[in-house]
C-alpha cells in the first residue's frame, strides 16, 4: 500500500511538472502583453513595469525562476490584482468553490444513486420514464442556462409571493447555496442517474441476487446488502474526476449568482494574460485533479475488496 | 421491492426540507444604498489605479485638491483656494481637511503621493498624468531622483507646484486619482501592502471602507472626519454583489436587492416591459475607426478614407447598430459634452456633419483605385473586439462597404489583450477603437493624434496638427488653447485619420427610494456621495 501510494504520488508530481511547463510556454507563446492596458504607456513606464514583474529577463530565466519559486510554494503576485499574491487568491477563493462544489457533488451523487435505483426498480414504468425525461434535460441543457433559468424563476417567485424565499444571488448565508449547488450539480446528477440505472439493471439480473432471493433474504436486505453496493462501483470511479471538475468548473454559475469563487479568477486571468495567476491556478488545479484520482483509487479498494491496491500486478 | 423506495423518498424529502431554509431577515434600508459592481476593484493604491472600478471606489473614499461637483464643475476639495500662473500653481489647503484617523491632511501628503507616483520603483501606468509637473518625465525615466519633482510643501497648508511648461488644464488634473494625497508614515507602515485591504488604507473622502471581502462584497460607511459633512446624506453604501453577468444584475434589481442598474441593448427591452424609469447620460467616451498609416497600407490613401466617410451615415449607425437611445452620432473627436472656454466646446467651435453621399463616395473610390492602380476593389483587414456591439458594428460595415464601394472586409475579432497587441504592432487596416477622457479638458482627446502619442495606433503624422497641439500645450490662456485645438480638430476631420462613429450614452435606472445619484463623463462614476435613500 505504502509503496503503491509513493508510486502514485511520484507520477502525480511528474504530471504536475509537465502541466506547469506546458502551460508556461503556451502562455508565453500567446500573442499579447500582460502589462498592456487600454491606454498606451511611454516606453519608460513600460520598462519600469517589465522590470518590476521580471519580464525583462529571457524566457528561460523566467522559467527557472518560476520553477524554483513553485518548489517553495510561491506563485508570486498577480499582474492585475496588484497587491494580492496568487496564494492569497487561492486561499481565499478556493474554499468557496470547494464548499459549493462539494455540495453540488453531494446533491449529484445522492440524487444520482437514488434516482438511478428508482428508475431501475421501476424499469419502463411511469417513475422511470418521468425521471429519464428529467435526466435528458439535465444532460443536454448547459449549467449556465439552468442557472439563469433558476435565477429568473426565483426572482418571479419572490415577487409573486412578496417574500424572499431564496436569495437571487450573493454569498454568506446558507440560503445562498441552494440554487447554485443545484445548477452546478444537475448535469452530473443526470449523468450519474444514467450510469446508476444501467449498472443497477446489470446487477439485478446477476446470479447472486437470485440466490439471495431464493434464500429468503428480504428485498431491503438484498437492495442494500447486494444490489446497491455492487451497482455503485462505477459511480465511485467517475466521482473523483467529477469532484475535481465541479469544484473547479463553476465559473459560469459563480458569475450568475455573484459568488466569489476561484473559477472567475481563472477565466479573468486567461483573458487578461495575468501570467502569475494563470500559472498558479493551473498548477493548483492540476495537483488537485491528480490528488482526487489517487483518492478514488484508495476508495475503490475500500468498497470492493476484490480490488486490492499494492498486491503484485493487481492494482487496476 | 417497495420498502426501499419509501426509504429513499423519505430521505429526499428530508433533505429538501433541510436545504430550503433561506435567510428571510429584513434588511435595513434607511440612508443605505445597495449596488452591485461588475468587478472587484483591482487596485486601491491611488498612485497605481487605472481602471473604472478602482476609480469609482477611490472617488468615494478619497479627495484630491479639487473635486468635480454635480454640475461637472471643478470645485474646492482639500484645497480651499489656489492661484495658477504659466509657471506653476499654489494651493492653500483647508484647515479642517482630515484623514480618517483624525489627523490633518497636509501639503506633505500630496508631495509624498506625487513623488511615489513618478518613482520608477512604483512603476505606475498613470505616471504620465503628472508629466505637466516639472521633472516628472525625467524621474520616470530614471534620470532624476523623485525628490526633484516640481512640488513642495511651503508649510502644512501651502502646496507649491512648478510646471514643466505652462499647463492650462492643470486644475482639471487635480481631481484625478493619481493626484490624491497619501500620508507617508501610514504608507510606509503598510510595508508594500498599501491599498490591498480596508485596514491598509487611510481615507480622507466622504466615505471609508469598513468591509472588503475580496470578490464578494464592499461596505462604505460615512467618514465622520470628512470636512464637508453637509454634503453626505447616506449612512452607508453596500456592495453585496460583484458579478459581470448583466442578467444577474438585472434580476437582483428586479428582486429589489440593488438600487442602481445599468442597461445594455439586450436588457433595455426587458426594462421597458417592467416599467422601469429610464435615465441616460453621456458616458464620456468617443468611438471611431482608426486607419493604419504605416507604409504599404492602402488606408494611407486619402481618397479611400474619404470614400468610406461618404458611405457612412452616423445617424443610422447610432440608431440601428448601437441602438442605445441617446447615443450621439459621431461627427468629431472632441465630444459634445466637453466644455470649451465658457460653453460646450462644440457650440463654440461648431462642426458640420458630413452625411452620406454615395455618388461622391464612389467617385472618391474610383480616384483611389486609379491612383493605386487597382483593377478591383481591395479587401481590408478590420480589427475589432469581442463584444456584441463590436460584432454588430463589423457586420454593418462589412455590408455597407461591400454594397457601396465593393470593398471586402476581413474581420479579425480578438480578445482585449490580443487586440491591443495587434493595434500596437500595426496589424490592421482599420481598427474599431474608443477613447475615454482622463480629465475634463478637450486636450484629453486632442493630443491623442499628435504624432508622439503612444495611443495614436495608426501612426498618423501631420506637422500642422502637431504644431497646433504643441501651441495649445504651451500656454494657460484659454482662448489660445481652445482656438488651437479647434483648428487641429478641423485638420483631423479633413484628413480623416479616424472616422468618428458615435459618442457613448448609458441608460440606467434606479429604485424610487433613492435620489441624488450623479452620473458623469469624467471622474468617479456613479458618484453616490450626494445621494440619499428613504426607507
Amino acid at each position: 500500500m505504502i509503496r503503491y501510494l509513493l508510486k502514485q504520488v511520484t507520477s502525480g508530481l511528474i504530471t504536475v511538472y509537465f502541466i506547469a511547463t506546458a502551460t508556461f510556454f503556451a502562455m508565453h507563446a500567446v500573442p499579447g502583453d500582460p502589462l498592456m492596458g487600454g491606454k498606451a504607456t511611454t516606453p519608460e513606464i513600460r520598462a519600469n513595469l517589465q522590470r518590476k514583474y521580471g519580464l525583462d529577463r529571457p524566457v528561460l530565466e523566467q522559467y527557472t525562476t518560476f520553477l524554483s519559486n513553485m518548489a517553495r510554494g510561491d506563485f508570486g503576485i498577480s499582474f492585475t490584482q496588484h497587491n494580492r499574491s496568487v496564494n492569497d487568491i487561492i486561499r481565499e477563493h478556493f474554499p468557496i468553490s470547494a464548499v459549493l462544489g462539494l455540495l453540488a457533488i453531494a446533491v449529484a451523487a445522492t440524487g444520482g444513486v437514488m434516482l438511478g435505483s428508482i428508475t431501475a426498480i421501476f424499469r419502463n414504468r411511469l417513475p422511470d420514464r418521468a425521471i429519464m425525461v428529467l435526466v435528458i434535460f439535465g444532460v443536454s441543457v448547459p449549467s449556465f442556462v439552468v442557472a439563469a433559468l433558476m435565477q429568473l424563476g426565483i426572482t418571479e417567485l419572490n415577487r409573486l409571493t412578496g417574500l424572499s424565499i431564496l436569495p437571487v444571488g450573493g454569498w454568506g448565508e446558507a440560503g445562498h447555496l441552494v440554487l447554485p449547488a443545484l445548477a452546478l450539480g444537475l448535469s452530473t446528477l443526470a449523468f450519474l442517474t444514467r450510469l446508476m440505472r444501467s449498472s443497477m439493471l446489470e446487477v439485478t439480473g446477476a446470479d447472486y441476487i437470485r440466490t439471495a432471493r431464493a434464500k429468503g433474504v428480504s428485498p431491503t436486505g438484498i437492495f442494500f446488502g447486494h444490489q446497491l453496493r455492487n451497482a455503485v462501483l462505477p459511480v465511485i470511479t467517475v466521482l473523483g474526476p467529477a469532484i475535481a471538475a465541479i469544484t473547479t468548473g463553476g465559473f459560469v454559475v459563480e458569475q450568475v449568482f455573484a459568488i466569489p469563487g476561484l473559477g472567475r479568477y481563472f477565466v479573468q486571468a486567461v483573458h487578461q494574460l495575468d501570467y502569475t495567476v494563470i500559472m498558479g491556478l493551473t498548477v493548483f488545479y492540476g495537483a488537485y485533479l491528480v490528488f482526487m484520482v489517487i483518492l478514488v483509487d484508495i476508495a475503490y479498494g475500500l468498497i470492493d475488496p476484490r480490488i486490492r491496491v499494492g498486491k503484485a500486478g493487481g492494482s487496476r | 421491492m417497495r420498502r426501499p423506495v419509501h426509504a429513499i423518498l423519505g430521505t429526499v424529502l428530508l433533505a429538501s426540507v433541510v436545504l430550503i431554509q433561506g435567510g428571510c431577515t429584513k434588511r435595513e434600508t434607511r440612508d443605505i444604498l445597495y449596488i452591485a459592481m461588475g468587478a472587484e476593484p483591482p487596485e486601491l493604491n491611488s498612485t497605481k489605479a487605472t481602471d473604472t472600478e478602482s476609480g469609482m471606489v477611490l472617488g468615494h473614499v478619497m479627495e484630491g485638491l479639487t473635486r468635480i461637483n454635480a454640475a461637472g464643475m471643478q470645485v474646492p476639495g482639500v484645497a480651499e483656494s489656489w492661484k495658477l500662473t504659466d509657471q506653476g500653481a499654489v494651493f492653500t489647503l483647508r484647515p479642517d481637511a482630515r484623514w480618517s484617523d483624525g489627523r490633518p491632511v497636509t501639503a506633505n501628503d500630496f508631495v509624498f503621493a506625487w513623488r511615489t507616483a513618478v518613482d520608477p520603483k512604483t512603476a505606475s501606468e498613470y505616471a504620465f498624468i503628472l508629466f505637466p509637473i516639472k521633472n516628472a518625465e525625467a524621474i520616470v525615466q530614471g534620470r532624476l531622483p523623485p525628490t526633484q519633482l516640481g512640488v513642495a510643501a511651503r508649510d502644512d497648508r501651502t502646496l507649491a507646484v512648478t510646471f514643466e511648461k505652462p499647463c492650462g488644464y492643470f486644475l482639471a488634473l487635480t481631481s484625478f486619482q493619481t493626484y490624491f494625497p497619501i500620508r507617508e508614515d501610514f504608507y510606509t507602515a503598510q510595508q508594500g501592502r498599501y491599498g490591498s485591504d480596508k485596514e491598509n488604507l487611510l481615507y480622507n473622502g466622504p466615505f471609508k471602507l469598513t468591509q472588503w471581502i475580496h470578490g464578494a462584497a464592499l461596505r462604505f460607511e460615512k467618514n465622520e472626519q470628512y470636512w464637508d459633512q453637509a454634503r453626505v446624506k447616506l449612512k452607508r453604501i453596500e456592495v453585496p454583489y460583484i458579478t459581470a453577468d448583466d442578467s444577474a444584475r438585472f434580476n437582483l434589481f428586479k428582486d429589489r436587492k440593488i438600487d442602481l442598474l445599468g442597461l445594455s441593448k439586450n436588457s433595455l427591452d426587458d426594462a421597458v416591459r417592467e416599467g422601469f424609469r429610464l435615465k441616460k447620460f453621456a458616458e464620456g467616451s468617443v468611438w471611431f475607426l482608426e486607419y493604419n498609416f504605416i507604409s504599404g497600407r492602402l488606408t494611407r490613401n486619402k481618397n479611400l478614407r474619404k470614400a468610406i466617410q461618404l458611405s457612412f451615415d452616423a445617424e443610422e449607425f447610432a440608431n440601428k447598430v448601437v441602438g442605445i437611445p441617446g447615443t450621439v452620432p459621431g461627427i468629431s473627436l472632441i465630444p459634445g459634452w466637453m466644455q470649451g472656454k465658457s460653453a460646450p466646446f462644440r457650440s463654440e467651435y461648431p462642426v458640420t456633419a458630413v452625411g452620406r453621399d454615395i455618388e461622391k463616395a464612389r467617385a472618391y473610390m474610383a480616384a483611389f483605385m486609379k491612383e493605386e492602380g487597382l483593377g478591383k476593389a481591395p479587401s481590408l483587414v478590420w480589427l475589432t473586439g469581442e463584444s456584441p456591439l463590436a460584432a454588430r458594428e463589423a457586420e454593418y460595415f462589412q455590408n455597407l462597404l461591400k454594397t457601396v464601394l465593393g470593398i471586402e472586409l476581413k474581420i479579425d475579432k480578438q480578445i482585449f489583450k490580443q487586440r491591443l497587441a495587434k493595434m500596437m504592432a500595426g496589424e490592421f487596416d482599420i481598427v474599431s477603437a474608443g477613447w475615454g477622457p482622463d480629465y475634463a479638458d478637450p486636450m484629453t482627446f486632442a493630443d491623442l493624434f499628435a504624432s508622439w502619442n503612444e495611443n495614436n495606433r495608426g501612426k498618423w503624422k501631420n506637422a500642422s496638427y502637431d504644431a497646433l497641439i504643441r501651441k495649445a500645450q504651451a500656454t494657460t490662456k484659454a482662448a489660445v488653447r481652445m482656438d488651437s485645438m479647434a483648428a487641429a480638430e478641423r485638420i483631423l476631420l479633413d484628413e480623416q485619420p479616424i472616422l468618428p462613429t458615435y459618442e457613448r450614452s448609458v441608460i440606467y435606472t434606479h429604485s424610487d427610494r433613492v435620489s441624488g445619484i450623479i452620473r458623469r463623463s469624467v471622474g468617479a462614476d456613479p458618484d453616490l456621495s450626494e445621494a440619499s435613500a428613504r426607507e
